[in-house]
């Protein structure tokens, strides 16, 4: 390890680091703007300057940008030289000549990186006379404000959106001192990853627009590090509250998942929590009176649960703490996943595949780390964007490694790197049965049924490892990118092959890991990650329990049976003929559930329960991680509880017994992992709820949080008891330890002069690496080394039928998610419901692009506008899923279309 | 002995002087401006709230007696939905005062607020808002302020250039 000197102070430090990255990573203050630690450095800003000397003699020393300097053995530098002070604060001076006087209506104001900066540099004196250059702004669509006169023309924005993310619309125009950020023209951000720009940028060019209606200051929020709820990669948020409303989400960092990222759907997508159609009342139904107190509610349950049989539906999106108590309430073998055969199978075959610990699951930072990437069958951009983000890095970096084999280029020297990396990329095969925009980054780009890439993924493995089957009858083009393929990933060291559960097909599964499992060797460790649909779909999975279909065919045998319907809405997962005869043969429906929505309008007893926002609960993501997500605020609705705590009580009524406790959801999570041994160690996953340090709690507000006193005196001026539950170490108000909490339990980000989210360099053991005491969230799968067993079973190719379609869904970003779509501005991206056909099929029904086509699948019709494609395959039908609204089709079936 | 008739000589004095003791509430207080007394949200020039909502005020105050919800009009001009204070916990500090940056909150010399129920020392912003610019006349925070909401365009500002030509590539 280098030693440097900073300040005539030895540091051993590591090597291949720049002295930015050092100095922060020791702790050291020093003032930045372009620089980023997922982005690297560009040496644009000027502003993290610091004195190199030569050797220990030179007094006089140079100015350098800290940033663009390799770690060198021996180096001596100052951060403290007044030469050095004086210059930064001179860059800062002059990038505030023309900064607007708005801090005031800023929403960035007290969060705002370039405030800090300005802080720190001493600068607070205006001496520049002349006038501010000011810009225009543009509309970017509902999600993010645009007001270009605070730039500081760092770069950033445009280095993050197109650089690093890929996106094309947003662009540098104009020249010299007139710089502007912006689009060609107004228009809605087409990247998913726009969001990101409200934290990128340094200052508040790009803010959170739909913070904006309900704006709160960083300082005025409760804040608890929670879980993502909109897809399976359980992305780490820090979530906000003021006033009872959910108001913001912000990236918490976690270097094995997020890292510094989110995608639009996960940052934007909260506001179902505020929405008014949010379920608030204990309703009985059939009575005159139909919403009862909690009393009048705990008298009924006992008359439908006690000498009835009892069954629970659980659900993929509630946490594994309620999943588990509807578990001991219904008892292990009347417990059901309320999802369709298919799916459950799916699903299973994953976790199965996860728990032999046969080949190495992936964490999204390894994905990044990967140097060839395989996706086969799975729309990542749609079902998991923050893994095609992952995926994007990949391939980015590839090219780099390349470069710097021959170049000795260091890593971080983005600008250096990306002009000798010109074009090349990294390898990635990307195959979807429609294209995709990471089509644009792929070597090889191939559109088809799942069958027939399956069969593609077979014939790779049977190229890797040639004692498997080759396909028979296999077409040119599939031998010729089976060929080319398995020849880069051989060449790779750490490939990754990425599947899902979204084409609903079992042979894709099959056929990567046969891929993954010809991979493995002494040298080669590839990676094998799957994508599910929901939050918890593998905790759900994890249990084992049966599917629906399982649960119908009980209520059809016995008369006399309560459902219990924990936050699951049938009708999104399964054909609406099916779930219509569930309830009509159930005896009394109980359901739990967060929104109004078509199973709680057949509910009997229907009971509000808690959104991620008030209740604690732990999720486990596509990886087998589990993390607990905490309860950000207090609902004053004493009825609005975790739905484990609700079940809790029912099985006290239906077992007629009690210890007397209150369950804490990591007493639940020991009882989780005695009674179920597939979820050892989940109960370490964060600290007990008893956790405190030097005897405080960890308090979820700021110091500065303000108006207590008077937020409440409207209603009455003596200020009530701050609410608190015992669920967590994590308190509702300011007081409480000041230091710095243990990484499962960081409320929010912040240290002594870094206000902005860019505090979290201060909770890092070194900038870009894990959090101090690592990183939050337990893996389950442990591996195992056993030698993997191949599944060989190719299906056949895929060939059209006449006069029949093949039925796939196609799941949006914006639209297909249960909770995001109630965001106002998430809706207004959402696209219209359609049917897809390839022309010639189009052509052979008589019919063009915007005609009405009639679907008919599970003995209904449904009526879709036609969109013709030429990258689709014959006869397959691809139908939107999953959006508002519509019924659940069984996909992968043969159709009847007519216009 | 010289002492105590010289102290006795003083006090007889003192009879002569004009009264320091203020028949109040007959008579009225003579107070200062600077006085920190009820707090009051102030106007424009242009009769506008000067308010922003900027939470500074409630982020300044030690007691967390002040409470507000920003809200925006159609113009981008911002305004607090609600602005309360809480009177019975005020300690008339002045911080609000300092920390504003519109000069819509201010501090004036009135301390007659005595009320018999501590619920009507809370004040809403109908309370609190008065038709007048306060202690700071002629001050104008969108006129100075680099965004534009319904008061100037960009660019029309005091100190502000015309907003930059994006396509145009002189120096």
């Amino acid at each position: 390890m280098p030693r440097i000197y900073i300040d005539n102070m030895p540091f051993e430090v590591k090597a291949g680091k720049n002295l930015l990255e050092v100095c922060l990573s020791l702790g050291i203050d020093l003032p930045y703007f372009c620089w980023h630690p997922a982005m690297g450095s560009i040496g644009a800003c000027r502003q993290c300057a610091v004195k190199v000397y030569k050797d220990a003699e030179d007094t006089k020393g140079r100015i350098m940008m800290s940033c663009m300097e390799s770690v060198k053995d021996d180096l001596r530098i100052s951060v403290c030289d007044p030469g050095a002070k004086a210059f930064r604060a001179q860059v800062i001076e002059w990038l505030m000549t023309n900064h607007p006087h708005d801090c005031p209506v800023c929403d960035e104001g007290g969060s705002c990186h370039l405030q800090d900066v300005t802080v720190m540099t001493g600068h607070d004196y205006r001496r520049y006379e002349f006038k501010k250059r000011t810009y225009t702004n543009q509309y970017l669509g509902p999600l993010i404000n645009h007001e270009m006169n605070r730039c500081i023309q760092c770069y950033r924005c445009v280095r993050f959106y197109r650089d690093y993310a890929g996106g094309k619309d947003l662009n540098v125009f104009s020249a010299h001192n007139h710089v502007y950020f912006g689009r060609e023209k107004d228009g809605v951000l087409q990247s998913p990853f726009s969001g990101n720009l409200a934290e990128v940028c340094p200052t508040g060019v790009f803010t959170d627009k739909t913070l904006k209606e309900h704006y709160t200051r960083k300082w005025d929020l409760t804040n608890a590090p929670a879980i993502c709820q909109h897809c399976s990669l359980g992305c780490n948020i820090i979530a906000g509250e003021r006033y009872g409303q959910l108001r913001s989400i912000v990236n918490r960092y976690n270097s094995e998942v997020n890292g510094y990222f989110l995608c639009d759907k996960g940052r934007f997508g909260y506001e179902f929590v505020n929405s008014e159609n949010r379920i608030t009342q204990t309703l009985i139904r059939h009575r005159a009176a139909e919403a009862v107190d909690e009393q009048t509610l705990m008298n009924h349950l006992p008359h439908i649960l006690t000498g009835h049989t009892v069954i629970g539906i659980g659900s993929p999106r509630a946490s594994i703490e309620s999943n588990y108590a509807l578990m001991e309430l219904a008892g292990k073998e009347c417990f059901y996943q309320g999802l369709p055969d298919n799916q459950v199978f799916l699903e299973q075959k994953i976790a199965d595949i996860l728990s032999a610990g046969t080949i190495h699951t992936p964490s999204l930072k390894e994905i990044e780390q990967a140097d060839a990437v395989l996706v086969l069958g799975e729309d990542i951009w749609n079902t998991a964007p923050i893994m095609a983000l992952a995926v994007r890095q990949s391939v980015m970096r590839t090219a780099a490694a390349h470069v710097q084999e021959q170049v000795p280029v260091p890593g971080w020297h983005d600008a250096a790197l990306k002009e000798l990396a010109q074009e090349s990329k990294g390898f990635l095969a990307n195959m979807s049965i429609l294209s995709s925009p990471l089509d644009e980054i792929a070597a090889v780009q191939v559109h088809g049924t799942p069958d027939d890439m399956a069969r593609l993924g077979f014939q790779i493995a049977h190229l890797l490892n040639n004692t498997l089957p080759a396909v028979d009858n296999a077409a040119d083009t599939l031998l010729h990118n089976a060929t080319m393929i398995s020849q880069q990933l051989l060449l790779a060291r750490h490939p990754v092959i990425i599947t899902g559960t979204s084409s609903g097909s079992e042979a894709l599964i099959r056929a990567a890991y046969d891929i993954a499992a010809a991979l493995q060797n002494e040298e080669r460790h590839p990676g094998l990650a799957f994508v599910l649909p929901d939050c918890n779909s593998m905790g759900l999975a994890m249990t084992g329990a049966s599917s629906f279909e399982k649960a119908l065919a009980i209520v059809q045998k016995n008369p006399d049976v309560t459902a219990v319907i924990l936050e699951n809405d049938l009708y999104r997962n399964i054909p609406a003929d099916l779930v219509d005869t569930f309830f009509s043969k159930c005896r009394q429906v109980v359901v739990l559930d967060t929104l109004h929505n078509r199973t709680t309008e057949k509910a009997d007893v229907l009971i509000p329960v808690a959104t991620f926002a008030e209740g604690d609960g732990t999720f486990i993501n596509n990886e087998g991680r589990a993390q607990r997500s905490y309860q950000v605020f207090m609902s004053p609705d004493k009825v609005l509880k975790e739905a484990f705590k609700w079940l809790f009580e029912m099985k006290v009524i239906r077992r007629a017994i009690s210890n007397g406790h209150d369950v804490h959801p990591d007493e639940m999570l020991a009882g989780l992992e005695r009674a179920y041994p597939q979820f050892k160690g989940i109960a370490d996953v964060v600290p007990s709820h008893a956790f405190r340090i030097h005897g405080s709690r960890i308090p979820r507000e700021s110091q500065r949080y303000s108006g207590r006193t008077a937020m409440q005196a409207n209603k009455a001026v003596s200020e009530p008891k701050p609410l608190q539950d015992d669920d967590s170490p994590l308190s509702f108000t300011m007081e409480g330890y000041r230091g710095m909490p243990p990484a499962p339990l960081i409320p929010y980000f912040w240290a002594p002069g870094w206000n902005s989210g860019q505090a979290v360099n201060k909770y890092q053991q070194e900038t870009g690496g894990a959090l101090k005491g690592g990183d939050p969230g337990i893996r389950l799968f442990r591996e195992t080394g056993a030698i993997p067993a191949y599944f060989q079973d190719i299906p056949d190719a895929f060939s059209p039928r006449q006069g029949k379609w093949f039925l796939l869904p196609q799941y949006q970003l914006f639209g297909s998610g249960e909770l995001s779509i109630y965001t106002k501005g998430i809706a207004a991206l959402s696209p219209e419901p359609r049917a897809i056909l390839s022309a010639r099929d189009a052509a052979s029904l008589n019919m063009a692009t915007g005609d009405l086509l009639s679907v008919q699948t599970d003995n209904r019709t449904y009526q879709f506008p036609l969109e013709t494609r030429d990258d689709l395959q014959d006869g397959i039908v691809i139908l939107t899923a999953g959006l508002k609204g519509m019924d659940a089709l069984s996909w992968g079936t043969w159709v009847n279309l007519f216009k | 002995m010289i002492s105590h008739l010289r102290t006795m000589w003083l006090v007889f004095l003192h009879l002569f002087h004009k009264r320091e003791t203020i028949q109040y509430p007959e008579e009225k207080v003579a107070m200062r401006p600077r006085w920190r007394g009820r707090i009051v949200l102030t106007k424009d020039p242009d009769g506008g709230e000067r308010c922003v909502g900027c939470y500074l005020c409630a982020a300044a105050c030690p007691v967390d007696c002040i409470a507000l919800q920003a809200a925006e009009d159609e113009n981008g001009r911002r305004y607090p939905e609600f602005f309360r204070i809480n009177f019975s916990r005020c300690i008339f500090c002045g911080y609000c005062e300092e920390a504003c940056p519109t000069y819509a909150i201010q501090l004036t010399p009135d301390f007659e607020m005595a009320e018999y129920r501590r619920q009507d020392l809370v004040y809403e912003k109908e309370d609190l808002l008065i038709d007048s610019q306060g202690k700071y006349p002629g001050y104008n925070f969108y006129k100075m302020a680099g965004l534009s909401a319904g008061v100037k365009e960009k660019g029309k500002g005091e100190n502000e250039e015309a907003p930059v030509d994006i396509k145009s590539l002189l120096p």
